[in-house]
């Protein structure tokens, strides 16, 4: 949560945009705030609150996108962080999304919400796709069944986005339960008339209801409450007192009575500890109504099965009610391109038609772009390095500052940009069409078989673009364990930045000689390559799953959405903005420091010898066992910046060059590094620890960032080390036996 | 004809069945009730993966794929 109304400041409005994935929530989301939230015909993209903002007739509006779930019973992450803020980050109203085109499905979570507070706005969004389906939905009926306001929108065309606006100030205006607390409970009996439960569970709602309501802060709505609290989520009173506790200065009903309990709610767990002695009416009375339900045959699971059945049922019913489908076959475009797409015959082939196309384009498409940056880069490092000299600054300075840190990051950012800005855009084409869910249902049971879950096969496509944004994608992966399995092991799928250096190496080492053939068999060696990254994260995600991941919660449900028309400029514009930009940003953060690091221990010196050589020295045992050499290891070391500046830095350290540099041909790379004692085995070794190896401090820095734990970033640094150590020792030891 | 309940994994593709008992605990249950999978719900199987498994199942409007063991959770009875 974390976003409540002392933070924001008294002026603004904080509005909660709820919704089911995919369902064009974020669409709505960059529509009213013009902010670049990424969206994609994707379930699962927000699981951080994105925060935007948004002016409308004098006042200022604070928007909240929630992540995107189905229900906010099922306890995942994204639930409770979506029920937490609808709860207890007290928004003045909430904006529900719904889909035209699968309403009767997304009224499940309006009506849950419903049930929490009656100060919504429906939006129900994907008019036009509903029309082109010949799906009609009545909004007129569908508002006096819910009792809120519901607005159709077009949110892709803007269509309908100004009347959500005036929909959401009037219903600011009406007044939500934060402003004047008294509301909330006048509410309950409305919003009880839109579920009803079995007679039993309504009855003990009867029992329990007062006692909570008189427990709680009265911006809480007791029936939910009473609710939650016989489905056993006892934790629920005590996170309600901490709010009011948080809340207490602007306006707690009975501040001394919520202060009091929540200090004591601190010192020890529910609900032996935490209890002013009056609540032992609220827990008795609590245990008295569970036993009776449990004598009526409805235990805790019985009662969760009959409330999710109500309201499913209860969502059936205004589906008949307000929508009316002119064609029964809407589906059937879908359904046609899918029996192409997923099919036995053409599936996986197109698929790897498709993706390989995407890899050929980018790495095709790269080279001349990336050639120009760099030589504009390296002309204004000219420029740069004369007004130095002009400016009189000293040697060190000028070496740190343009050799080091400007040439690196130069040497980052000509070799990633473009390779991104080509693969991005294409991949987030596919994305928006929704053929990437079919993706992940063609290829999930290779991931079952790996314990893992079939959208990894998508984390692990964009991790060939970039392992930082491989990792990113992981978001999509709605269970836990699955999501910290692709995490990990993203890695092992080699990046823009390593393919160029597989390829080099394979082209200068492994294929001999001249002719047609050598492209064939660079071709072969490189899919060996690509081939061995995909069986080692099988491999390694079955074995994450089987020992540290063991135990930890997991489901598969893979939603294939309706197939829709991309927006191709938005997705130029949102894939270059946010993807691209984003990763650049992170890996030039990185560079920069580490450039003038690499410079530093280039040309400092002790005992006449550099620094760079001193550590390469003392690898150099390690590195031999690993059919590599010191200076390789330190070049691996030195590249976690960027894997792109991995041969760069070897050049330097091999020329005795005081800053990295490339050599403009591969004939010259050969001869410089069998100078230094390469065989086939070094290269071997080299390409095997290019696949295997730590991931570059950009990745690292996005695993923290998305598990917000040390832990995992550590566990994928060391994981793919350990496999790549073993493995060149492997290598190494057996073609040393052989000869 | 109470008695010719089949898992839905078994449920041949292109034909429906109508949910009757949910095997599935806990967080699983869960999730396959918030799907829609309650008493009563028609669902059909509609196509497989190029391997066979998972199944794309169309379910109260949407499209949603569950692997075999899973389905074999859910109880269905042949419409």
């Amino acid at each position: 949560m974390g976003l409540t109304h002392q933070s924001t400041g008294s002026a603004d409005l904080v509005i909660a945009l709820a919704g089911n994935p995919n369902t064009g929530k974020s669409t709505v989301f960059n529509q009213l705030t013009g902010l670049r939230q990424h969206t994609g015909n994707w379930p699962g993209k927000t699981v951080t609150n994105a925060r935007g903002s948004f002016a409308y007739q004098g006042k200022r509006y604070i928007l909240v996108d929630l992540p995107g779930t189905y229900s906010l019973l099922a306890n995942s992450v994204e639930e409770e962080v979506a029920r937490n803020f609808i709860c207890f980050g007290q928004p003045a109203v909430t904006v529900v999304v719904v889909d035209a085109t699968c309403l009767e499905r997304n009224l499940n979570l309006a009506l849950q919400i419903l049930e929490i507070t009656q100060n919504v706005v429906i939006c129900v969004n994907l008019m036009d796709e509903a029309g082109r389906k010949k799906i009609k939905v009545d909004l007129q009926k569908l508002a006096d069944l819910l009792g809120v306001p519901v607005v159709g929108t077009n949110a892709r065309d803007g269509e309908g986005l100004a009347k959500l606006k005036e929909a959401i100030r009037q219903a600011v205006l009406r007044g939500g339960p934060c402003q004047q607390g008294k509301r909330a409970s006048q509410m309950c009996s409305q919003v009880s008339r839109l579920i009803r439960y079995d007679e039993q569970i309504e009855k003990s709602i009867e029992k329990l209801e007062p006692l909570v309501r008189a427990h709680i802060d009265s911006r809480f709505n007791s029936r939910w409450v009473s609710l939650r609290l016989l489905e056993g989520h006892d934790d629920l009173l005590q996170t309600l007192s901490e709010q009011s506790e948080l809340c207490e200065p602007s306006k707690s009903s009975k501040p001394s009575e919520s202060s009091k309990l929540s200090k004591s709610s601190k010192l020890g767990m529910f609900p032996q500890d935490n209890f002013r002695r009056g609540d032992s009416e609220l827990l008795n009375s609590l245990v008295k109504v569970k036993t009776v339900l449990e004598e009526k045959g409805i235990g805790v699971n019985e009662l969760k099965d009959r409330i999710v059945s109500a309201i499913i049922k209860k969502a059936e019913l205004i589906g008949q009610q307000t929508l009316i489908f002119a064609r029964n076959d809407y589906q059937q475009f879908d359904r046609q391109v899918d029996n192409i797409v997923t099919s036995k015959r053409w599936g996986i082939p197109l698929m790897l038609l498709l993706l390989g196309g995407i890899f050929w384009l980018t790495i095709q498409g790269a080279n001349y772009p990336s050639q120009l940056l760099a030589a504009g880069f390296f002309w204004l490092e000219g420029q740069v390095s004369a007004l130095f000299l002009a400016g009189g600054a000293p040697e060190w300075l000028h070496g740190m500052v343009v050799l080091g840190m400007y040439r690196t990051l130069a040497w980052v950012v000509s070799v990633m940009l473009p390779p991104m800005a080509i693969f991005f855009p294409l991949f987030t084409l596919l994305e928006d069409l929704g053929y990437l869910p079919r993706v992940a249902f063609n290829l999930d049971n290779f991931f079952k078989r790996a314990c893992a879950h079939g959208k990894q096969a998508l984390t692990m496509c964009m991790g060939f673009g970039c392992n930082a944004a491989g990792v990113i994608a992981c978001r999509i992966i709605d269970s836990p364990r699955e999501r910290l399995i692709a995490t990990i092991t993203n890695n092992f799928v080699p990046c823009n930045g390593r393919f160029p250096t597989l390829i080099a190496l394979t082209t200068i080492f492994l294929v001999a000689g001249q002719g047609p053939l050598q492209a064939v068999w660079a071709a072969l060696s490189i899919l060996a390559v690509i081939v061995l990254g995909v069986v080692l994260t099988l491999g390694v995600s079955r074995f994450l799953s089987k020992t540290i991941l063991q135990g930890l919660p997991s489901t598969f449900t893979l939603e294939l959405p309706p197939y829709r028309k991309p927006q191709v400029g938005r997705i130029i514009i949102r894939s270059i903005f946010d993807r691209t930009l984003f990763v650049l940003g992170r890996a030039v953060l990185i560079a920069a420091p580490a450039g003038a690091l690499i410079w530093l221990f280039a040309n400092t010196t002790v005992g006449g010898v550099s620094v760079l050589n001193q550590c390469a020295v003392f690898l150099d045992p390690l590195g031999r066992l690993l059919g590599m050499d010191g200076f390789i290891l330190m070049a691996f070391l030195l590249g976690i910046p960027a894997n792109e500046i991995v041969i760069p830095i070897l050049i330097m350290s091999y020329s005795g060059a005081g800053s990295i540099l490339e050599l403009n041909s591969l004939a010259a790379l050969r001869d410089l590094f069998v100078q230094n004692g390469w065989t086939w085995v070094t290269a071997v070794c080299t390409m095997l620890f290019m696949l295997n190896h730590f991931p570059c401090g950009t990745t690292l820095l996005t695993i923290r960032q998305e598990t917000q734990s040390m832990k995992w970033p550590l566990v994928a640094f060391l994981v793919p080390t350990v496999c790549g150590i073993l493995l060149c020792f492997l290598v190494a030891q057996v073609a040393r036996l052989l000869g | 004809m109470s008695n010719c309940y089949i898992p839905l994994d078994r449920l041949p593709i292109g034909s429906m069945g109508r949910v009757k008992r949910l095997m599935a605990k806990d967080h699983s249950r869960r999730r396959m009730l918030d799907l829609g999978l309650i008493s009563d719900t028609v669902v059909e199987a509609l196509r497989q993966s190029p391997s066979g498994d998972p199944v794309a199942y169309q379910i109260r409007g949407a499209v949603i794929a569950l692997r075999s063991e899973e389905a074999a959770n859910i109880l269905v009875e042949l419409v």
